[in-house]
């Protein structure tokens, strides 16, 4: 039987939607590159191993293992102005990344990119390495210390452009705060197909109590995350814009190497990222994000207030005599006592009391074990402050009163 | 050996090949009689036996029924299989092989009244009744000779004496100690037959036979067996179930065990349905997307209306197509949390026909809901669906509407026919 809410799928596939983010042919063909004059001679470029590998490893995590378009799964690799600029893209996702580079030749070319990155790999510390494509421009030789290899190369001509077209609002914003904005949110990104535009972070400005904040907000029906940081300079008025799963993940991955600060540029349909010498651009979901506000309960009024790593364990524990699906964990709580406690017909059951702040009349629900122990992985104090309304009503969930991260939990019933 | 007519039930007397009270000469005998108690019964050619019975004119002569949209031969009387006519036959060639046959289309609203009537009798034998068609049931009479105050045979007996009168129709009955050997048996002595199967000598009653009859082996399994020198239960009886394990798995071991006349699946009431389906062929191929969408809406609320009658819901949607050629093309999805919403099913559905390449022809589209779960566990909606437990609300007040002033009292303005602007 499956209890309420069952887990999401994870394995769905990211939404294919008519307009904007799409993934088909004639896309693909729109987006193929036609000026002929750019396309290359012979390039030859020497660049340390290290940095390219650094580089590789950003880019190549865009390049689908397996994809029906062959140059999809190839590297642009362009030289020119001594530096060597990488992109890899699945045409809705594109990173793009400079090194420094001694350019014997200017020149562009493609190559498989994983293959590419497993050979720079395996390369000795400390190599230098060459590329060259031969005069028929339909080979690329890599050369290191002794090691040889030759790649098939496909035209760079042929290389698709996620054409970025005209942003409409660009503005700076700190790693750490862009970080924690994506990092807390990520967790209750929704899978499923059908309401594909549940499948990203909503990010938005707004204003709250006389002030702007720069909000991220996720959710799959069953637990929502919403967090947000002073708004910075520029972004007041951006639309408010859906970034898909993938792109997330890569983001959460290129913050991290990242300097103080991120450039972000956008418009109604895309988003481009600038850490650095790295510049992800992404299609946006092309849909309406619902209205988040009116499912963020206003009026629960019974206070709960635990020691997070102690209620974790807890949970934690009684959750192991619960089935795979249904994880069900039911919260009774009367005074200064609550009692957690799984019961699976199956297997047996499990109770513990846990001392928590309460002095609200008793009240008993239940909840995924799963949703609330991701739910406090995401809480930065020592303690988890929760508000309650009754067994059939969303539960907030917060680091204390006011934090600007904020957690809704759907109840289960127990 | 114990034996008894099956015209009289009188018991007879051993050996004798007529019946000594009233002359009949049906009379059933095997050492085990009054012991086996697992019966499969099979309505004798149902759908023309009941269309002779409703038409006596129709008695001597032979009948098919079938035909329709598709043309191919649904069930023929004893008689038309004299020519050579069997289900599943093209019409064209039945009628080659017997043309002064009687055709009649089906008409599946009488045969399924008629074996409801038939079933709701058999619950008379025995709580523990499996029906497997429309015509055709296992029961388990283990325990029911108290009540009947008589063994499962001569309960048996009486019992197609009372189907031939109260209903008009004969069945044969097989009767021994498992479900697979119950079938057998009830083929052995066709149409208004009765044959018993014991536990003693059935090693040797099954070794000439050929595997096909083994349930599980169709035309494939049983080509493979073919091939790696296997045609008859006689040679799965002299392989050890370890190689026949190694050779096929776990099916080796349910045919060694079968060959053997083992079978331990038990006689279950009532199924536990995995999918509520429906689906419709239509009577020219169709590719019009705003008709195929109108079918997933109409499928989809019957599909939704069964679950909400049955008390299921389902966490996954899939789509049924079959192209003109006779290939099928399944669509599921999975969705977050049960439904039993038609709106619902019907959304996912016509997604799901929007991914497949525009302006192909149909013959078949179907919408089935599987993954069950309680219908409690259905609709209640999320922190971005609160409108489930609303729309939930409406198709349950539908039903009632349906239930009480018949299915086509209130109708989706979306399925009303177009109305004529005058």
């Amino acid at each position: 039987m499956l209890a309420f809410p069952p887990e999401p799928c994870d394995s769905v596939a990211p939404p294919i939607r008519s307009g904007g983010f799409e993934n088909n042919h004639d896309q693909s063909s729109r987006l193929i590159r036609t000026n002929d004059e750019e396309s290359s001679e012979i390039m030859k470029v020497t660049v340390e191993r290290a940095s390219l590998l650094k580089s590789l490893s950003h880019v190549h995590r865009v390049v689908e293992r397996r994809t029906t378009i062959p140059i999809l799964s190839n590297v642009l690799l362009r030289a020119e102005q001594g530096v060597l600029n990488l992109r890899a893209t699945d045409l809705d996702l594109e990173v793009t990344e400079t090194l420094p580079a001694d350019i014997e030749k200017a020149g562009a070319t493609t190559v498989a990119a994983h293959m590419l990155h497993d050979i720079i790999r395996k390369l000795p510390d400390g190599a230098q390495v060459s590329l060259e494509t031969g005069s028929d421009n339909q080979q690329m030789v890599i050369r290191s210390g002794r090691s040889r290899f030759t790649l098939q190369t496909l035209p760079d001509s042929d290389f698709p452009d996620l054409a970025a077209g005209d942003m409409s609002h660009t503005f700076t914003v700190g790693a750490a705060d862009l970080h924690r904005l994506i990092e807390k949110t990520q967790f209750a990104i929704s899978t499923e197909e059908t309401r594909y535009y549940l499948n990203g972070i909503f990010l938005h400005t707004i204003e709250v109590d006389g002030g702007v904040v720069l909000r991220a907000v996720a959710t799959d029906g069953h637990r929502l995350a919403r967090v947000e940081t002073p708004a910075p300079e520029g972004s007041n008025g951006m639309p408010g814009i859906i970034i898909p799963r993938k792109a997330v993940n890569e983001i959460i991955k290129l913050v991290e190497i990242a300097g103080e600060q991120v450039r972000i540029e956008m418009s109604a349909s895309k988003i481009r990222l600038t850490f650095g010498s790295v510049v992800l651009t992404s299609k946006l979901i092309d849909g309406t994000f619902p209205d988040y506000q009116r499912v963020i309960p206003a009026g629960n009024d019974k206070v709960l207030v635990a020691d997070k790593s102690e209620f974790a364990a807890a949970v934690d524990r009684v959750s192991t005599i619960s089935s795979e699906r249904g994880r069900a964990v039911k919260l009774a709580v009367a005074d200064r006592k609550l009692t957690l406690s799984v019961t699976n017909p199956d297997s047996g059951s499990a109770t513990e009391e846990v001392e928590v702040d309460y002095e609200a009349s008793p009240l008993e629900i239940g909840f995924n074990a799963r949703y609330l122990l991701d739910i406090m992985g995401q809480l930065d104090s020592d303690t988890a402050f929760f508000k309650l309304s009754d067994a059939g009503s969303p539960t907030l969930v917060q680091d204390r009163e006011g934090s600007n991260a904020l957690y809704v939990l759907m109840p289960m019933r127990v | 050996m114990p034996a008894f007519c099956r015209d009289c039930l009188a018991e007879s007397a051993q050996g004798l090949l007529v019946c000594g009270v009233c002359g009949s000469r049906r009379i059933i005998g095997h050492d085990e009689l009054h012991e086996v108690t697992i019966a499969h019964i099979d309505c004798d050619a149902f759908f023309a036996s009941v269309e002779k019975r409703d038409d006596p004119s129709l008695h001597d002569k032979p009948l098919i029924v079938g035909g329709g949209k598709r043309g191919v031969v649904s069930t023929c009387c004893y008689l038309a299989r004299r020519y050579g006519v069997r289900s599943a036959m093209p019409m064209f060639k039945a009628l080659k092989l017997c043309p002064h046959a009687v055709v009649l289309p089906p008409n599946m609203a009488k045969y399924s009244a008629v074996g409801h009537q038939i079933r709701s009798m058999m619950d008379d034998l025995s709580p523990v009744v499996q029906p497997v068609s429309i015509d055709e049931a296992f029961i388990d009479l283990t325990g029911t000779q108290a009540v009947h105050q008589a063994s499962p045979a001569l309960t048996l007996a009486r019992f197609a004496q009372t189907v031939q009168r109260d209903v008009g129709v004969t069945i044969s009955i097989g009767l021994s100690y498992n479900r697979f050997l119950a079938k057998i048996a009830s083929d052995l002595d066709k149409p208004n037959g009765f044959a018993v199967i014991g536990q003693q000598g059935v090693v040797d009653f099954l070794a000439p036979r050929p595997v096909g009859i083994l349930p599980g082996v169709g035309a494939v399994f049983q080509e493979r067996l073919r091939r790696d020198g296997i045609t008859l239960i006689a040679d799965l009886q002299k392989m050890d179930a370890g190689e026949l394990t190694r050779r096929y798995g776990e099916d080796g071991l349910r045919l060694s065990r079968l060959a053997h006349g083992i079978d331990k699946r038990p006689i279950v009431t009532e199924r536990e349905s995995k999918s509520v389906s429906a689906e419709t062929t239509f009577e020219r191929d169709v590719a019009s997307a705003e008709q195929l969408h109108h079918t997933i809406l109409a499928l989809s609320e019957k599909v939704a209306r069964r679950l909400r009658h049955d008390g299921y819901s389902g966490s996954s949607v899939t789509l049924k197509l079959k192209t003109p050629d006779f290939k099928l093309i399944t669509r599921s999805r999975a969705l977050p949390s049960p439904t039993q919403l038609g709106s619902k099913i019907a959304q996912i559905g016509r997604e799901l026909f929007d991914k497949e390449p525009k302006g192909k022809f149909y013959r078949l589209i179907g919408i089935g809901v599987s993954d069950l779960a309680g219908a409690d566990q259905a609709d209640l909606g999320d922190l971005v669906d609160t409108k489930a437990p609303q729309q939930a609300k409406l198709e349950k007040a539908l039903d009632g509407l349906r239930d009480r002033f018949g299915s086509a009292s209130i109708k989706r303005a979306a399925l009303m026919p177009p109305v004529k602007k005058s």
